[in-house]
């Protein structure tokens, strides 16, 4: 793509590279990583991604506390998480430097931006002295590039301001590693005219800054060779690259097509769930009705409502959302309306850490409400398949008229991965009759209507939304006597109500599970949620070291595959990975009298496929000297 | 008012359901359900398209009492539910009947913004000054020194103006009349109706068991004429027996004074589709307490913009923009390859 005389430089062929991007909040990092990562998925790698960004919209330039990072892992193989340490760091300044490095892969990649080590930003991070030429990265295989002075050159000649020149470095990284593992330079091009259409300086820019950044690849007499991933060996269709929160809220809109219901959002903004929120209210032209709340409980609230009403309703929140959430999901459970809660869990207690993952929300929404209120719980494992747990949540929440949680995390949330897209005719129904005439009578032999006369199979109410002739019919919080729903204090009732209402959620058609990798290992890992993608690795990596290793992982928390119990009594040892201090441990032993034991880690970062495979193979070793 | 061409299809027993009230004899509440129930069948309306939706608290025990769709929530969420219903359901008549703990304490924050958004429900605030069904406890518009069970000594707390509350959150209907009078009531409760917006009525209602009399001084028919000031949408704000009693503008701030004194032009004319609340939120200050001469009757009533209504029509605009559904070209949105 250049003019000048290229180089010949050797082209090596690799299996994967784990590249991080690691910046000042404000340096464009997100923006690169996603743009790296949508090429790469056109040219057809596996990939993962793992974007990691403060809480803080803008913390103080040149800090620690203000680094965004996106580490992105592409592959020419099949892959289930975004890859335990870089292989390559490009650090745009002394901070990134400083807080990414110790991630980084001995004898790894390290490109950095040259110009950004100035004593005031080295003081700024913490460095007593200049880490590029005091041995410290003696490690490393370094490269360092003065990006902003050569962009700010690349930039002039639109007639830029200085002091708005530097701001398009980010696209000369992109441009440089687009370089390194020969990707494309069209794509880019394009997203760039189609990201800042309309502002011409910008795209002129951003272009020629990208083209900068290529093309010192090329010309550099510093790198020795640049490289080549080639496609994975994926199924055979057409893919889109989504991130959990797209998939959710695209899953949550599809369920309301295939439901035939109108869909209804009652959220207030928590991070990491407000991009639920924001994709759908972007697609109004579904009939998608958002409503942005004045607080967490008005946003459960109105979903009740709306599920009354006979909408497809949905909440979104995180933890400390859950938690105001409370009393009204109890309603929900009480009314035994349909209703779909998504919590995105977030490293806590209170404020916690709210851009970090964490799986501590197991409990409160297991029992986080108070008396015995009994709802279904269920959790995606790959952000690909948030839209399918969506689908299902919905599908056990209309079946059986109930609140169901999803618990999410903000590690799928925000990493994204390769989806091969659904046929859509292939989905399931999850559509439901509203009651339309009476089903019961009275002593005079008139037609009434019974408001909590339940469907034998399912124990599911009748749902008789307003404006249905005849089927006028008052529901509360208050105890209802079974059948008619008018209130009742009658101690036998409640008894039976309370039963009742736990015998339904029990239930629930629940899949029974299914153990991947080696049925008859010694050893099952058991798991749920966001860390399938570590363990799946690390049962790979064990095996690879002739281990065997079973994997059992759960999509439906509450109520459990009926077979589980007797699938985890085949293993002579059941070890559970959580980021957590043990919470479905605790449930699977209170359940089934099972000595599982617990793997944590809370320390707002996933679990690497390094970790989990420690912690594993300490506990086969300790099995084989038994 | 009523409209003569009107031939109701349902009468006020058609609207009673079949469960026995359980307020306790002599509740002004039972007065308030008679008017409803009785204003009903004019409003050309069934009861299969109306809703009643409630939080906690004796005024919540309501939706149960009526033959139409009900929802009987939790502790202040009522406006919430019934927004919710309002917007997937704009259909439908949402009438939030909530007492004074209900709608202006644990629920304070969702009528403000149940009023700010316009949504179109129908907010009945069965005020009595008092939390009755937790026993006796000091509520937000008890009066400064009220001695209750959890205030032996008097309550410290300043109360609440619902209506200047109402006011304060741009609520676009604001009125109020009391549970002695029940041909007021429904003129009210009409008019509420027949808003298209958010609607917000204070119902002065007697409670008595922990909170006996404490309208009496307004509400006691002897005591009507000289304390209660019939607002009359136009005319000049007079009351009293022989209208010997008017209400001026001084500088800002509503006064009371004999008619004589100041002549009838002085009179403030009331205007209840003013835009500017200012005059309404003057009105609604008038009195310190139900024990000096205190206005009744709609103190604003201006057309908004109705939230569900609005929020149909972005959802109309989007499809004329964006297309009807289609799930494939969603899904590719993000832009897609093939394998």
């Amino acid at each position: 793509m250049t003019d000048t005389a290229s180089r010949e430089l050797p082209l090596q062929e690799i299996d994967e590279v784990i590249i991080r991007f690691a910046g000042d909040s404000g340096d464009g990092m997100q923006l690169t990583g996603d743009q790296f990562t949508s090429i790469s998925a056109a040219l057809g790698n596996d990939l993962s991604t793992l974007p990691e960004f403060p809480a803080e919209i803008r913390a103080p330039q040149g800090t620690l506390a203000g680094v965004s990072a996106f580490q992105v892992r592409i592959s020419d193989f099949d892959i289930t998480t975004p890859g335990d340490a870089p292989t390559v760091l490009v650090a745009m300044n002394p901070a990134a430097l400083k807080a990414q490095l110790h991630n980084l892969a001995q004898g790894g990649a390290l490109i950095v931006n040259t110009d950004a080590f100035n004593e005031r930003n080295l003081e700024k991070a913490g460095y007593a002295t200049n880490p590029l030429d005091d041995g410290t990265l003696d490690d490393y295989r370094t490269y360092p590039v003065p990006m902003s002075q050569i962009t700010r050159d690349a930039v002039a000649q639109h007639g830029v301001k200085p002091r708005d020149a530097e701001r398009s470095k980010n696209f000369f990284a992109l441009g440089l590693i687009s370089w390194m593992y020969t990707r494309p330079v069209e794509p880019t091009l394009e997203f760039i005219n189609t990201k800042f259409r309309g502002r011409t300086q910008v795209i002129d820019a951003n272009t020629s800054a990208f083209k900068a950044g290529y093309n010192f690849g090329e010309t550099a007499e510093i790198f020795e060779a640049h490289y080549e991933v080639k496609p994975a060996p994926l199924a055979p269709g057409e893919y889109t690259n989504v991130n959990g929160n797209t998939a959710l809220a695209w899953g949550c809109i599809v369920a309301g097509q295939l439901a035939r219901l109108p869909v209804f959002l009652g959220s207030y903004p928590i991070t990491p769930a407000s991009d639920i929120l924001h994709e759908m209210s972007l697609k109004k032209n579904f009939g998608v009705r958002t409503f942005q709340a004045e607080d967490e409980i008005a946003a459960a609230a109105s979903a009740v409502g709306a599920a009354f009403g006979g909408a497809l309703a949905f909440t979104s929140t995180s933890g400390p959302g859950l938690a105001l959430k409370g009393e009204t999901l109890s309603l929900a459970v009480s009314l035994e309306l349909p209703l779909v809660v998504l919590d995105i869990q977030r490293g806590g207690p209170s404020t916690g850490l709210p851009t970090k993952p964490e799986q501590a929300d197991l409990m409160m929404a297991m029992y986080g409400r108070h008396s015995e209120s009994p709802l279904p719980v269920v959790a995606p494992r790959s952000p690909a398949d948030c839209f399918d747990v969506a689908i299902e949540a919905c599908r056990i929440a209309l079946k059986y008229r109930t609140p169901v949680i999803v618990l999410s995390d903000g590690y799928l949330a925000n990493s994204s991965e390769p989806w091969l897209l659904p046929d859509v005719n292939s989905l399931p129904d999850i559509g439901v009759e509203f009651a339309t005439g009476f089903n019961g009578t009275n002593e005079d032999g008139d037609g009434i209507f019974l408001p909590y006369l339940r469907d034998p199979e399912t124990l599911a109410r009748p749902w008789a939304i307003p404006g249905t002739p005849d089927l006028m019919h008052r529901v509360g919080g208050i105890e209802k006597e079974d059948g008619t729903g008018n209130i009742s204090y009658e101690p036998e009732n409640h008894q039976l109500m309370v039963n009742l209402r736990q015998a339904k959620v029990d239930g629930v058609d629940v899949p029974d599970v299914e153990v991947a990798g080696d049925v008859d290992a010694d050893l099952a890992v058991l798991g749920w949620g966001s860390t399938w993608g570590a363990i799946d690795a690390a049962a790979g990596r064990l095996r690879e070291a002739g281990f065997e290793v079973a994997h059992v992982h759960l999509r439906h928390l509450h109520p459990l595959p009926a077979n589980l119990g007797d699938v985890l009594r085949r293993y002579r040892a059941v070890v559970c990975p959580e980021m957590n201090k043990g919470q479905l441990c605790d449930i699977v032993r209170a359940k089934y009298l099972i000595d599982v034991s617990h793997i944590g880690k809370i320390d707002g970062v996933p679990f690497t496929t390094g970790e989990v495979t420690d912690a594993v193979r300490k506990r086969l070793e300790e099995l084989s000297t038994v | 008012m009523t409209d003569t061409s009107f031939t109701p299809t349902t009468q006020p027993g058609d609207w009673a359901s079949d469960q026995e009230v359980r307020w306790c004899p002599g509740c002004g509440d039972y007065s308030i359900l008679t008017a409803l129930r009785m204003l009903m069948p004019s409003l050309g309306t069934e009861p299969r398209n109306t809703v009643f939706v409630s939080g906690i608290g004796c005024a919540a025990r309501f939706p149960y009492y009526m033959n139409t769709y009900g929802v009987h929530g939790i502790h202040g969420r009522a406006p919430a539910i019934a927004t919710g219903l309002a917007m997937a359901r704009p259909d439908l008549d949402v009438w939030v009947i909530g007492g004074d703990g209900d709608m202006l304490s644990i629920g304070g924050n969702h009528l403000i913004h149940a009023l700010r958004r316009n949504v179109k429900i129908k907010l009945l605030l069965f005020n009595n000054q008092i939390y009755g069904l937790t026993k006796g406890q000091f509520s937000p518009t008890s009066e400064i020194g009220k001695v209750t069970k959890s205030s032996p000594m008097g309550s410290l707390d300043a109360p609440f103006n619902p209506l200047a509350v109402a006011l304060g959150a741009e609520a676009s209907f604001v009125a109020r009349t009391h549970d002695m009078d029940r041909q007021h009531m429904m003129d009210t409760f009409q008019r509420a109706h027949a808003h298209d917006g958010a609607a917000f009525v204070e119902v002065f209602q007697n409670c008595n068991v922990f909170n006996d009399g404490a309208f009496e001084g307004v509400t006691k028919k002897q005591n009507r004429d000289a304390n209660l000031i019939p607002l009359r949408d136009g005319e000049p704000i007079r009351f009293g027996a022989d209208g010997e009693f008017g209400v001026i503008d001084e500088a800002g701030c509503a006064r009371v004074v004999h008619t004589a004194d100041v002549g009838d032009d002085e009179l403030l004319v009331h205007d209840e589709s003013k835009h500017d609340p200012s005059t309404a939120f003057m009105l609604a200050r008038l009195a310190r307490g139900p024990f000096e001469p205190t206005p009744i009757g709609v103190f604003r009533a201006v057309r908004r913009s109705e939230y569900a209504m609005a929020t149909t029509r972005q959802l109309a605009a989007a499809q004329q923009k964006q297309g009807a559904a289609d799930i494939g070209q969603m899904l590719r949105s993000r832009g897609t390859w093939f394998v």
